[in-house]
């Protein structure tokens, strides 16, 4: 079904109440609905249509309360941004995660609660989310527009005898804590598993240590210095997250980006992706006490940094994007460079590959632990290697493809099991995979220009990219002077973590830091 | 058995020279703009900075290592743009660092260090961990990463110290034993950096510990958080962390 189709099978299901506007060219279809058919909709969209929930954008409107509610679908069915709306005084509605069972709305819906003070009637976990009952009472709402912080501030009433729920319940049960501050290098979580001896029955994770209110921080902010923000809230994928919101803001402004730009934006994603799947290799390695494989794992990684920094000078790749282009251009040689040097890494990373697939200690560790059945990775509309691991084919680059990825060949490597050692065999192809694409891009590098003018003025668009954890979009809306008035950003690992609790369940203690290490989550990410 | 002691064997010695000499591979750091005379455009390239790491006087900008964040703004796109050195040892003594008497001579050698993240992007953490990677390989310098604080000498923080952080980082902090070192890396550590608005954290680690030694970078490299503990432990000396002119203080 195409964009336009979904437009007539829409207004023909609930004629008189949901009023389509189709956006040809972007391929958006903007349905707007009333609370009695919001539900009804998101599960025709979810369920029977196939699209994938992107996430929710909660706007706070001079008046109302407007809530969009993005999905995806392949190719040319396009997008559909599904707007309900609420008077100011009376922001109530009803929840998706319930009436539509779209489980993976369950964490936006609790955000925008926990945030914004939005209710949503029947979610039977609202409340103690982003904002920690133990730092902050009920009823702090940071993300309205009249939120004062000092005030905030002073009359802080923790919740001092808060005390995280348990539920098994089993004599001799007992909890496991984990975290914030655990292990080695890791970033602040927390964990609480919940066992009675060996296997973890319930494991139950608590997030937002990290955070940083980046989405209240952008308000407000220009362009340009926003740009600094979505760089830096989540820098080992920094390149994909500036990525998206110069796509954003670039909507907005109707700017088309040169094509030696679009080239190069290709070329450094997808050096990326490289880099960071490498490092997620590492810790795979390093989770199972494999020494050799992590040093050597190690070393591929820390090449790609350095090639990252030769090329660049950043070994994150920070300062490079604008809004319109690039801040600078890049020399070809230098790519071809680059592009050599990746191709000896990944025919190293390849030698790796093989190495561990005939290491049986390793094997035995990974294999069939913290297993993602399909239809979970479709219920929670998992993203990124994940869900691929888990058969689920979904990849921006190809569904909706952007910067010109439609012009390059490559595949999107999906496996069945769903098992650490499928995420494993998933981070692996696409590595091989971006060296393809690397490649054709610098074929295709022209000279020519590396940034056009990109022109501030008020509206709002989504920007999309398939980050190396998954698929992200960043919401943008510019106001009458060319600043933030709202920036929202859906990440990769936010919509992961939330099922990797079901990965870890059902499998003993030793298995869980292996588990974690295969899901490369990032918690920066996620808190933002 | 795979061949992994092979491999490992005949992968041979990749570790880098530093201490003992210098490190000259390419891509080992981003390296810090250094300031200089600007004369009547200084006024101009100062306002470029988003974060106020550049301060002019007299067509003269100086940089304050602790704010600059890499966004390269002073150095592409426009003219005049200010030159970067690509060195590494630059991580620097905090005005309030403890004596340097206390984690002596017996230390110098050995100590363990706890990373704690207090709202970090990812990459200090990232840069931190290749520490452990045989190019780094820190455990050659008696340098260990532990996960306990009872067992830790050295605190090595990074992030600007989130709100929901702050009790954790101080029980951490007090949870080790005397004589003990707070490291701060990275710029969100030391001034914020571009979370130093938020209300949601602190502008650095300074405002919740007292800090010892201050590692700027966004992130800082590999070799300048190796610099920063030969700084805590007094094996190397530390470097300027506001650059008067030409970078002349850079290295001291």
């Amino acid at each position: 079904m195409n964009c336009a189709e979904l437009k007539d099978a829409i207004e023909r299901a609930w004629p008189g109440e949901a009023r389509c506007r189709l956006d040809a060219e972007t391929c958006v279809n903007e349905v707007k609905c009333g609370h009695g058919v919001l539900a009804h909709l998101c599960r025709r969209l979810f369920h029977e249509w196939d699209f994938g929930f992107a996430g929710l954008i909660v706007e706070e409107g001079a008046e109302a309360w407007n809530l969009r509610y993005v999905f995806y679908g392949a190719r040319d069915a396009g997008w559909v941004h599904v707007f309900v709306d609420a008077p100011l005084s009376r922001g109530v509605f009803p929840s998706i995660v319930i009436e539509s069972r779209i489980f993976a709305a369950d964490w936006h819906e609790r955000e925008a609660e926990d945030l914004f003070g939005v209710q949503f009637q029947g979610h039977p976990r609202l409340g103690d989310f982003v904002l920690h009952d133990d730092a902050w009472q009920e009823g702090v709402q940071p993300m309205r527009r009249g939120f004062d912080a000092q005030a905030a501030m002073r009359s802080r009433l923790p919740a001092a005898d808060w005390r995280p729920r348990r539920i098994v319940e089993e004599s001799g049960a007992f909890v496991m804590p984990i975290g914030p501050k655990f292990s080695g290098v890791t970033e602040s979580v927390h964990f609480q598993l919940e066992t009675v001896g060996e296997d973890v029955i319930r494991s139950w994770t608590r997030l937002f240590y990290k955070w940083r209110a980046v989405e209240k921080l952008a308000e407000g902010k220009s362009a340009d210095d926003a740009l600094l923000i979505a760089e830096r809230f989540a820098a080992t994928t920094a390149f994909a997250h500036g990525l998206a919101f110069c796509r954003a803001v670039e909507a907005i402004g109707g700017a088309s980006v040169p094509p030696r730009a679009r080239v190069l934006r290709v070329f450094l994603a997808e050096l990326e992706r490289l880099r960071q799947h490498a490092g997620a290799i590492q810790e795979i390695c390093e989770s199972t006490a494999l020494m050799v494989a992590t040093s050597q794992a190690g070393l591929l990684e820390e090449d790609l940094l350095r090639v990252s920094a030769e090329l660049t000078g950043h070994r994150y790749l920070f300062g490079l994007l604008a809004p319109g282009g690039l801040l600078g251009d890049l020399h070809t040689e230098a790519c071809r460079k680059a592009l050599f040097d990746a191709k000896d890494i990944v025919a190293r990373l390849d030698e790796l590959e093989r190495r561990l697939t005939i290491s049986s200690s390793f094997l035995d560790r990974i294999e069939e632990v913290g297993v993602i059945f399909p239809r979970t990775a479709k219920a929670y509309s998992l993203v990124g290697p994940v869900a691929r691991a888990s058969g689920l084919a979904r990849d921006l680059r190809r569904a909706q493809a952007y910067s010109g990825y439609d012009s390059f060949e490559f595949d999107v490597p999906t496996e069945q099991e769903g098992d650490g050692y499928a995420r494993l065999r998933v981070l692996f192809a696409e590595a091989r995979q971006s060296v393809r694409i690397m490649e054709q891009a610098a074929g295709a590098l022209k000279d020519g220009e590396v940034a056009t003018p990109v022109a501030l003025v008020p509206g709002a668009a989504l920007g999309w990219v398939e980050a190396p954890r998954g698929a992200t979009f960043h919401w943008v809306r510019l106001d009458d002077a060319g600043r933030i008035a709202r920036y929202r950003v859906v990440t990769p690992s936010f919509a992961n973590w939330h099922s990797f609790h079901l990965g870890a369940e059902k499998f003993a203690f030793q298995d869980f830091p292996i588990i974690l290490s295969t899901f490369d989550l990032s918690v920066a990410e996620n808190d933002r | 058995m795979s061949g992994w002691v092979i491999k490992g064997i005949s992968t041979g010695i990749k570790t880098t020279a530093y201490p003992h000499g210098t490190e000259s591979a390419a891509g080992v750091t981003p390296g810090l703009p250094i300031g200089g005379e600007f004369g009547a455009q200084a006024a101009a390239l100062a306002q470029r900075c988003p974060v106020h790491a550049l301060e002019h006087r007299n067509g003269s900008i100086a940089v304050d290592y602790r704010r600059c964040v890499h966004c390269y703004r002073c150095a592409r796109g426009a003219a005049p743009s200010i030159d970067w050195q690509a060195s590494y040892e630059w991580a620097g003594q905090s005005a309030g660092a403890r004596a340097r008497d206390g984690l002596g001579e017996p230390f110098q050698r050995s100590i363990h260090i706890l990373v704690a993240d207090a709202g970090d992007c990812g990459a200090c953490l990232n840069e931190v961990k290749q520490l452990n990677n045989p190019y780094y390989s820190m455990h050659r310098l008696g340098f260990f990463i532990t996960p306990t604080p009872r067992h830790a000498d050295v605190l090595l923080v990074v992030g600007p110290v989130t709100d929901h952080m702050r009790v954790a980082l101080q029980k951490i902090h007090d949870a080790m034993p005397t004589p003990k070192r707070v490291v701060a890396v990275g710029a969100c550590a030391l001034s914020g950096g571009v979370f130093a608005d938020s209300f949601a954290c602190a502008k650095g680690v300074g405002e919740v510990l007292q800090v010892d030694v201050e590692v700027p970078g966004n992130p800082p490299p590999p070799l300048a958080i190796l610099h920063g503990l030969l700084v805590a432990v007094g094996r190397k000396p530390p470097a300027a962390l506001i650059s008067t002119s030409a970078g002349a203080e850079l290295r001291r």
